[in-house]
């Protein structure tokens, strides 16, 4: 159970908390009736709140630490059943089509409400994945990956509006949302095999060699400005491309829509799923996009509540929901046994 | 005797005020393993770095001539990659493997400047990349296989004792393809066991045709390995010869040794 010293840090950080959520929780300013109220009881709800939290989370880890060998195991069980998933082709590729059972069957039943939603949802899937050859594979910061983003949206406009290019121009009116749901999804799915392909490949390699140490990638033959290129135009290939779905899908754009934040979201998709990892990247998505449209209900506090998972998977899984896993080779020939001493 | 390998003349590198190298010659011939020596501090792997276009020198030349042909190639101001391409691969003193990939797929990144599959080649896989990768992972067990790896190919890199680590340098170094291989300390950290089997791998690669240049501590090992030594003290060259040559030569014992004697 919990001493003393963590009671007192306990409440040491409950007081902390009252004072920071106090502009938030406490001071209501009513602008219309120019009045300030004082909501005092509040302060004791987040102190109460912090403290049971804090506690919580001081039992669990104790409880951790006490048992750190049966749950390494446990932990060890429960990650090898889905990496043996993904390990296995078959068993990924299986994973995969009923994903896209669901996804097509969707549009179906749904209000066109959900479509958008999913719509949006897919859309960042495909642009974390992107941004995920970037920033997972090569290890790069790329903070500006919206602004390609935007170039794809406003070419589209501009093609658009000059040329009248018809196909995508009736899309959004004529097939409307459902269609451009499924041009999305079959995109997915290439994007997917795209970078599942690219991981292992000569260049995949590169790239994650690149992330893990510049000098040694550069000592070992890698030509380090090339190589990072590529990353950053593959990257923004696909930035573009959703860029002219954007701009098909909401038929209306604005410097507005390509604000930093933006970056910042595709760049928590990539962080939050696991660095370099694809199914880690389109769990991301889901959850960072997903999570605050249905969030609404809570609406003032979904920024909130989005920020403190994001807090809580740095604190609790750090590599990421899925961590990376690397592909393995066999050889036929006989090797020499290990040396032994 | 026909041209050395590797040719260096009057090499100096300065860090703003500091001479980490003073007017170094320097020269390797084919098939021989030849050793550097010196004092912590003494600008060893300073000199690595040099060579291998890490640091790009204040000045001196550096001439890089493939056994077998008659023309030089300078490697002043060559990047590092276009250096290994050259065939001059190393290892580093302090280990930088890629830790979060395998054993196998380190060495699978040395095959990297001597083969070509790009982004068309990734997506469709056709015959000839299908190719290329099934040569890179043969050959990459058989390099894994050379330095006693090859049992661990899918363990993560990090996962590895240290010996291993170090061995793994010289196999990712090998799969380069070096006519010549610089080994920054390769027994660095390791026990006498270790320490023997490495002098067995080393005279190994020798033996297959690789020449080696080596900085090393350990004496024993220098003492067994080297053809020639050459050691330094200060950025400067104090002294070259055979390993008997070396361990009578007073200037070595009292700027190297000697500091065993003070200590
Ligand atoms: N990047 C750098 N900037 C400034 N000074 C440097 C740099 N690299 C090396 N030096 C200096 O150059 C000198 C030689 O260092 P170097 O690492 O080459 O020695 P060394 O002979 O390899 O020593 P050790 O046996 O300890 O590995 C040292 O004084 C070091 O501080
Ligand atoms: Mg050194």
């Amino acid at each position: 159970m919990l001493g003393f010293k963590e009671i007192k840090n306990g409440l040491l950080v409950s007081l902390w908390f009252v004072f920071l959520t106090f502009p938030l929780m406490v001071v209501k300013v009513d602008p219309v009736e120019r009045i300030v109220s004082w909501r005092w009881e509040n302060s004791i709800y987040v102190a109460i709140g912090t403290f049971v939290i804090y506690c919580v989370v001081k039992i669990i880890m104790q409880h951790r630490t006490g048992n750190a060998a049966v749950e390494k195991e446990a932990e060890q069980e429960k990650e090898s059943i889905i990496h043996r998933v993904l390990a296995s082709p078959k068993q990924k590729y299986t994973l995969i089509a009923l994903l896209l059972a669901v996804a097509i069957a969707f549009p179906q039943f749904s209000s066109s409400y959900q479509t958008n939603v999913m719509t949006t949802a897919l859309m960042y899937v495909v642009l974390g994945l992107g941004l995920n050859i970037v920033v997972g594979m090569a290890g790069l910061l790329d903070l500006g990956y919206v602004a390609f983003y935007a170039v794809g949206a406003y070419t589209y406009a501009l093609l658009n509006h000059h040329f009248d290019l018809g196909f995508w121009a009736v899309l959004p009116i004529g097939g409307g949302m459902a269609a451009i749901f499924g041009i999305l999804l079959g995109f997915m799915i290439v994007t997917i095999f795209i970078v599942n392909r690219l991981q292992d490949s000569r260049l995949g390699r590169a790239w994650i060699a690149l992330r893990e140490d510049e000098i040694a990638c550069q000592a070992m033959g890698i030509d380090k400005r090339r190589t990072k290129l590529v990353a950053f135009a593959l990257g923004a290939f696909w930035a573009g491309i959703i860029g002219v779905v954007f701009a098909a899908k909401t038929t209306f754009i604005n410097p507005a829509s390509f604000t930093f934040l933006e970056s910042a979201i595709i760049l928590a998709i990539v962080v939050l799923g696991g660095m370099g990892s694809i199914v880690g990247v389109i769990l991301g998505a889901l959850i960072l996009i997903l999570l605050p449209e249905y969030l609404r209900a809570l609406s003032e506090y979904r920024m909130l509540a989005f920020g403190a998972i994001l807090v809580a998977m740095m604190v609790f899984r750090p590599r990421g929901l899925i961590s990376n896993i690397r592909r393995t080779y066999h050889s036929d020939k006989k090797f020499h046994p290990p040396i032994q001493h | 005797m026909a041209t050395p390998i590797l040719q260096i003349s009057g090499l100096t590198m300065d860090f703003g005020g500091i001479r980490a190298l003073n007017r170094l010659d320097l020269d390797v011939h084919a098939g021989e393993i030849v050793a550097l020596i010196g004092p912590n501090g003494a600008g060893k792997t300073t000199f690595f770095n040099c060579l291998t276009g890490i640091y790009t020198p204040t000045a001196g030349e550096i001439l890089l001539t493939p056994p077998g042909s008659a023309r030089s190639v300078s490697l002043k101001g060559l990047k590092p990659n276009q250096v290994t391409e050259k065939g001059l691969a190393r290892t580093f003193q302090n280990i930088r493997l890629f830790s979060q990939m395998t054993v196998l797929e380190n060495v699978m990144i040395g095959r990297h400047c001597r083969t070509k599959a790009f982004i068309l080649g990734a997506v469709f896989r056709n015959a000839a990349t299908r190719r290329e990768e099934r040569e890179i992972v043969e050959m990459s067990y058989a390099i894994l296989d050379k330095v006693g790896l090859a049992h661990l190919a899918n363990e993560f890199a990090r996962n590895l004792p240290y010996g291993a680590q170090r061995r793994l340098e010289i196999a990712r170094a090998l799969a380069t393809e070096p006519f010549l291989l610089l080994l920054d300390e390769p027994a660095a950290g390791m026990n006498p066991q270790e320490t023997q089997d490495l002098d067995r791998l080393i005279k190994e690669i020798s033996t297959d045709g690789h020449s080696i240049l080596l900085i090393e501590h350990d004496m024993k090992l220098v003492m067994s390995l080297s053809d020639r030594i050459f050691v330094m003290d200060y950025g400067k060259k104090i002294a070259q010869g055979k390993p008997a040559e070396i361990r009578s030569n007073p200037a070595v014992i009292k700027a190297y040794l000697g500091e065993d004697v003070d200590a």
